[in-house]
């Protein structure tokens, strides 16, 4: 048995997150969301750069927006080369997450397979591999021999409508429990001093000369040196506050769960042109999810429509499945950018930093995002890695278009 | 105990008939029911109690609710996991498995992790099992996975036959229980066309299974008088055994019966689905034989079953001595009556109760059930006085009994209401929750409303009804509720040993909940996702009040301040099939199909199109597509081009309408030209492309990619539907079939067959568009050639397709005409230094960078990614696409997608690459560095092999550079 496990038994389980308090009327750092981003960037810039006056609001409860939602895959199989970079430190910094935190947040690499449909589909394919491999991602075609022994209980016959032509796998692919990864940064954040407050909405931000001043919430104004905006799904509801537009445009995401069943999938299981992927929990559920809702509403409830439709294209991929039962229907909100990137650093307000536009890739990106905010906030300078994902690039055309890696294989 | 002792008489057992015996088997062993039963019932009937084994624990568990809302009677049927085996009907012949089992239900070797739970507290997971590092993935994730889950999926298992139907109504009522019927009953009157919907099989809920006098017979008459009552009225439609599992926007209702799923719209929707008695709390509530006070209940009256021999009940409400003489009345000794208030107040039940020499006992609880060997019965509960919320003083009592009956209280069947947006809050008074913030045309009524007597249920219905058909006269009135609440507010009392459980799913016992709190995840939804509490099959149904009232306890907070989880759908499991219904996968064929596959072709899919991919066989695919690519440069061929998007543009703005929707200029265009059209998206990107064919002056026909057009149709329609331009758009694409007949031979073989039309070149040049007859069908000529010969598209009505195809074929045959497909119109096009938008092109391509600047007319003053474009042009270039050679042989050929390396930094990538028959060297497009894109420079391909390859950068095309052969 792990001493873990024995310890815990003895002493009883630690406290991880302080009890309510109250506000300060000040902070040199004040991050308004407190989910996954947020939290990651608070520990980063108490562990890496010393600052620790600092405090992290959300509206609701802590990781309770797409942190809660999404469906915890892990990846770095993207097609431009910035991106590529940038989510292969991603799945690094996770896979050392655990020990370096020291809170089990289940990480398992068990690969990621994406089905290709049609030719333009495996042309992409090809071209995700090929900028993978030059760049050290784990990436390879792997034709339908190849898929069968990765996935054995997949449907490969040739009598569907789109058989399967080819597929991307991609070893690095994994999941982790993505609650934890919240809980865990909020938990190592708030013991170097990091203030946590839960049910506190910001309502207002304060500005004065072009410069971002302080914030008002529901309970209270808090004045503070630097505001880190990391509320997906209300990015663009929390910039105007801040006086600025940004190109994103919110859609609804869904996503379901079976009842557990015994394990048969062990690889995540993706197909575009399904609009469909499929990966089994470590306690047995089917995960199951699509794209976005075709409208733009800032609503997370869910719909028939998009069920039915998801789950005839999962059948597609198992029809074995079709006495499973369906546990549970959710949805998230999605911030989607015109070029699929996420929008981080510099903002048109001074001392005001984006953490944005994470559409369905932002649960990934967690902890790379939150050491590269952490590190333009504490030193004031956007380093390299964010670059290409500069607000401005929207008015240069300067994209990382990541439209072709993106659609419904997060 | 036998079968015998365990069956009750009629009028016991409402749904089983006891003249049709049902054999099946349970674990491998054959067991006896009737036609009616459940799994559950049958198998209490033949006195087996332990139908399943737990997630976390493997303890054995048993009934619950008889209702389908609790994951113990779990069982596998076949390749269908996880049957709810209190709600699945027996059938001779069938095979039940328990699930989650190592060895057998008797004996389940994982049992031992009872005795683990003191390591296993909420959240153990996260706080151990990853040092060192890996040793998570390695190790202990894959006993974890092994041990995972319940059911198991058969993966050779077929897939069944599912449907779905559609419905209609006024109002659809969501339950057919007292307040349901007569919610029914009031809409029908009123006029209003009525769906009633019930999960099981005969209408009446708690009225054909509860008592609700002492005497035991109000339910009876009143059931009968109401469900005839509906039966008669004929606008109601009647769903029995049919679960409305959803509630969707708009009232959209998935109602679930059997293997289909109709989807039901109503214009108002009364729920009235009644309340979901819950549990109480104390050591070992979860064994076998600890069970709902309605659990036993229903065994009795609808399946005639005697839930246990000597029975305790456990009351904290009035119903429980209802439940008391209910059991009385099938024989059930009763052990004695413990009734957790200290004063109940008077009722003819409690009286009754006493008369009978029941033992009677207020003011204290059960504090643990006994458990017998392997914890696989009850045989005995401990008493204890009530001291105070929670606490107990520890006499230790010890009474025998073999069923405790625990009637504390209920929830109200929420889930719908919370769907459609209510809000569910906390009487404090009643210690129930409570529901408002409900959307116009949703109405609650009954038990789910909060009424429990049952006048004030059936005039709640009544009025439900009323206010859901906007009835006549005076609005029905509601008598307030007589009695206290139902509820007991604190039924729980945890023990020191534990194993006290408050999500019987989960495994999880007051210190889980209490601990979670403790460690600092003390809201609502972070208890929940930190201990999985409420996260198993049955969704929180029996653990969200004890978890609100827990954690409410623990913050300092009242329960409505705590907030209560949300409730997502379904409501209850729902099969994967039922929700995709008939597999419905549309394919659409050319009118000159049937010809291809006279020809031997081999058909590939292009969006919902089958198009011939070359004619032979595939062992000679090569050969065969440069066969057919020279037959185009050399002699005579045709290809079916019907899979072309057809869009007919008609109106006086039809031309600024194109000016505005493509790149290029079209006020001026000639009638009877054709012209290249090129779309961009808002961003500047290339999205489609094709001919606008001016036909009028107010009428173009315009051509778009066969996977693109549907896109690019809703495309303009939803910018028209912004500009307001006086024109019209139809997607003519399958009205129309269409061929390309190419080569050197083409006008010859092509006037033998045409009338009303010269041919000439000179009458009819190169990107003009006639009109006439082809084998006598009406036509549209096209003179365009995207493989770079003389050539024609000729389109006719698709009804006509097949005639065409064959009078070409006719026409050609002296000049040896063959069909050629889409691969050697690939290599062709390439040839000619065409783009296939798609494959040239990415997300990011701006007409610039592949060299299209020239389709971009200069003076209008807008068209949509105009403006992105000028702005990309301030940009430097990053790319450009370039056409590249490689002259002699070449060992390992370069692939699409391959990269362009410029050092080692990535500059690009192929697009398209091939062998050209007609020059006899590699021939392909990739997009290179801008500095590499001149005439001669060399570039550096990645090949597969991770070998690289030089190229040459050469003039496009790379086939007749002048265009001399298709303007011939």
């Amino acid at each position: 048995m792990p001493i873990g496990l024995l310890r815990h038994a003895v002493r009883g389980g630690r406290r991880d997150l302080p009890p309510p308090s109250e506000l300060k009327p000040s902070y040199d750092v004040v991050i308004v969301g407190g989910g996954g981003h947020g939290l990651a960037t608070a520990y980063h810039l108490a562990k890496h750069w010393g600052v620790r006056n600092v405090c992290v609001l959300d509206r609701g409860y802590l990781g309770g927006g797409n942190t809660a939602r999404n469906t915890a895959v892990i990846r770095s199989n993207y097609i431009t080369p910035e991106s590529v970079r940038f989510y292969k430190e991603g799945v690094e910094l996770f896979t050392r997450f655990s020990n370096d935190l020291g809170y089990n947040i289940m990480y398992s690499q068990r690969g990621q397979l994406t089905l290709a449909h049609s030719d333009a589909s495996l042309r992409t394919f090809r071209l995700r591999a090929e900028v993978n491999k030059h760049l050290g991602v784990r990436s390879e075609m792997v034709d339908r021999k190849q898929i069968r022994e990765i996935v054995p209980c997949l449907h490969m016959d040739d009598d569907v409508r789109y058989p399967i032509l080819g597929g991307l796998w991609h070893r690095d692919g994994g999941t982790a429990r993505h609650d934890a990864v919240a809980w865990a940064y909020a938990a190592r954040a708030a013991e170097m001093g990091v203030e946590l407050h839960q049910r506190t909405e910001v309502t207002g931000i304060r500005r004065d000369k072009g410069k971002a001043v302080g914030v008002e919430t529901t309970r209270g104004v808090i004045a503070c040196g630097h505001v880190v905006q990391a509320v997906a799904g209300m990015s663009s509801q929390l910039a105007a506050m801040a006086g600025f537009r940004l190109p994103i445009r919110s859609f609804p995401l869904q996503a379901m769960v079976t009842q557990p069943l015994k394990p048969f999938l062990d690889p995540l299981v993706s197909s575009a042109a399904l609009h469909a992927y499929v990966s089994q929990t470590a306690r047995g559920e089917l995960v199951i999810g699509g794209g976005s809702d075709p409208y733009e509403l800032y609503s997370t409830r869910s719909t028939l429509e998009l069920k039915e439709s998801l789950i005839a294209h999962t059948l597609e991929m198992f029809p074995f499945l079709a006495e499973v039962k369906m546990l549970r229907q959710w949805a998230g909100l999605t911030d989607m950018t015109p070029d699929y990137s996420p929008v981080m650093g510099e903002s048109p307000l001074q001392n005001y930093w984006l953490d944005a536009g994470w559409g369905t890739w932002g649960f990934k990106a967690t902890p790379v995002s939150g050491k590269y905010m952490a590190e333009t906030v504490a030193t004031g300078r956007v380093p390299d890695i964010l670059k290409p994902f500069r607000l401005d690039r929207f008015a240069t055309y300067d994209l990382a278009n990541e439209m072709g890696a993106t659609a419904a294989s997060h | 105990m036998s079968a015998e002792t365990l069956r009750l008489p009629a009028p016991s057992g409402a749904l089983v008939d006891r003249s049709k015996r049902v054999a099946f088997t349970f674990e491998g062993r054959g067991y006896e029911g009737f036609a009616g039963d459940t799994i559950a019932s049958a198998l209490a009937a033949n006195g087996v109690r332990v139908l399943s084994r737990s997630f976390k624990y493997h303890r054995p568990r048993g009934i619950l609710t008889m209702a389908g809302q609790d994951a113990n009677t779990l069982v596998q049927i076949g390749a269908e996991p996880n049957v709810l085996a209190d709600r699945a009907p027996i059938s001779d012949g069938l095979a039940v498995v328990p699930q989650n089992v190592s060895g057998s239900l008797e004996r389940d070797r994982a049992a031992f992790m009872g005795r683990l739970g003191r390591f296993m507290p909420a959240g153990f997971y996260y706080r151990a099992f990853y040092r060192p590092r890996g040793i998570w993935q390695r190790f202990w994730e894959p006993i974890v996975r092994r041990s995972a889950g319940l059911g198991r999926v058969d993966t050779n298992a077929p897939h069944g036959y599912f449907d779905k139907a559609y419905g209609f109504y006024d109002v659809a009522v969501i339950g057919g229980g007292p307040a349901g019927l007569s919610a029914a009953l009031s809409a029908a009157q009123s006029g209003a066309e009525v769906l009633l919907v019930e999960e099981f099989p005969i209408l009446g809920g708690a009225l054909t299974y509860a008592r609700f006098d002492a005497a035991g017979e109000q339910a009876a008459a009143q059931c009968t008088e109401l469900v005839a009552a509906v039966e008669a009225a004929p606008n109601i439609t009647v769903m029995t055994n049919a679960v409305c599992n959803g509630w969707f926007a708009d009232n959209w209702l998935p109602v679930i019966r059997g293997n289909r799923l109709h989807k039901v719209r109503a214009g108002e929707v009364v729920l009235a689905a009644g309340a979901l008695e819950q549990p109480a709390i104390f050591r070992n509530n979860d064994l076998p034989g600890v069970m709902m006070g309605s659990a036993a209940q229903r065994l009795i009256r609808l399946y005639g079953v005697r839930p246990g021999r000597s029975a305790l009940v456990l009351a904290g409400n009035n119903h429980g001595y209802l439940v008391a003489l209910d059991l009385l009345d099938a024989g059930v000794e009763i052990a004695a009556v413990i009734d957790q208030r200290q004063a109940p107040p008077p009722d003819p039940a409690i009286d009754e109760v006493i008369a009978r020499g029941v033992r009677v006992l207020s003011g204290h609880t059960v504090s643990q059930a006994v458990a017998g060997p392997g914890k696989r019965s009850t045989v005995g509960a401990v008493i204890d006085s009530i001291v105070g919320p929670g606490e107990v003083a520890r006499q230790g009592e010890r009474v025998a009994c073999d069923t405790i009956a625990m009637c504390v209280g209920y929830t109200p069947t929420y889930q719908l209401a919370l769907q459609a947006g209510g809000r569910l809050g906390y009487d404090d008074a009643a210690a129930m929750f409570s529901i408002d913030g409900l959307p116009e045309h949703l109405h609650l009524a009954g038990s789910v409303n909060g009424r429990h007597d049952l006048e004030a249920v059936l005039a709640d219905g009544r009025r439900a009804g009323w206010r859901a058909a906007g009835g006549a006269g005076a609005e029905p009135s509601v008598p307030a509720e007589t009695g206290e609440s139902p509820n007991f507010p604190w039924p729980i009392y945890p023990h020191p040993k534990g194993k006290d459980f408050v999500d019987f799913d989960e495994d999880l016992q007051v210190r889980d909940i209490l601990s979670s709190a403790a460690e600092g995840y003390s809201e609502l939804e972070l208890v929940k996702r930190f201990s999985t509490v409420g996260m198993g099959p049955s969704q929180g149904r029996h653990s969200a009040l004890s978890t609100a009232r827990l954690i409410a306890k623990a913050s300092g907070r009242t329960v409505a301040q705590t907030g209560v989880t949300t409730a997502r759908p379904p409501f209850t499991g729902e099969k994967l099939g039922v929700l995709a219904g008939r597999a419905f996968n549309p394919e659409r064929y050319t009118a000159m199909h049937h010809r291809h596959l006279e020809a031997g072709a081999k058909m590939m899919p292009a969006g919902l199109w089958w198009r011939p991919a070359y004619y032979g066989a595939p062992a000679q695919r090569e050969a065969c597509i440069r066969e057919e690519a020279l037959a185009v440069r050399n002699g005579l061929a045709l290809v079916d081009v019907s899979t072309l998007g057809g869009l007919e543009v008609r109106g006086p703005d039809a031309a600024e309408f194109l000016e505005r929707m493509y790149t290029f200029a079209y006020k001026k265009q000639p009638i009877g030209r054709a012209r290249y059209v090129l779309m961009t998206n808002e961003a500047g990107t290339i999205i489609d492309d094709g001919v606008a064919c001016r036909l009028g002056p107010e009428h173009f026909y315009v051509t778009a990619t066969t996977g693109g057009v549907d896109r690019i149709y809703l495309s303009m329609l939803w910018w028209n539907a912004r500009w307001r331009l006086d024109v019209d758009v139809a997607n003519v694409t399958a009205a129309y079939a269409g061929v390309n007949i190419a080569g050197p031979r083409s006008r010859d073989a092509l006037a033998a067959v045409t009338e009303g039309v010269d041919l000439g070149a000179e009458a009819f040049p190169y990107m003009g568009v006639r009109e006439g007859l082809c084998a006598g069908i009406p036509a549209r000529f096209i003179r365009v050639g995207f493989v770079g010969e003389l050539g024609y598209e000729v389109h006719v009505p698709a009804s006509q397709g097949e005639a065409l195809w064959d009078a070409m074929m006719d026409a050609g045959a002296a000049q040896g005409i063959r069909p050629f497909g889409v691969e050697a119109q690939r290599v062709l096009r390439l040839e000619k230094g065409h783009i296939i938008i798609g494959q040239d092109t990415d997300a990011m391509s701006h007409p610039h960078e592949v060299d299209m600047a020239w389709a971009i007319a200069k003076k209008k003053p807008f068209f949509v990614g105009g403006r992105s474009i000028e702005l990309r042009l301030r940009q430097p270039t990053t790319r450009k696409l370039a056409g590249f050679a490689i002259e002699g042989p070449v060992g390992e050929m370069p692939g699409e997608s391959n990269l362009v390396l410029r050092g080692n930094t990535i500059a690009g990538f192929v697009t398209s690459v091939v062998r050209s028959p007609n020059l006899e060297k590699v021939i392909g497009l990739a997009y290179v560095h801008p500095d590499d894109a001149e005439v001669g420079k060399p570039i550096e391909i990645k090949l597969d092999s991770g070998r690289k390859l030089g190229a040459e950068v050469v003039p496009l095309p790379f086939y007749d550079p002048d265009n001399q052969r298709q303007e011939m």
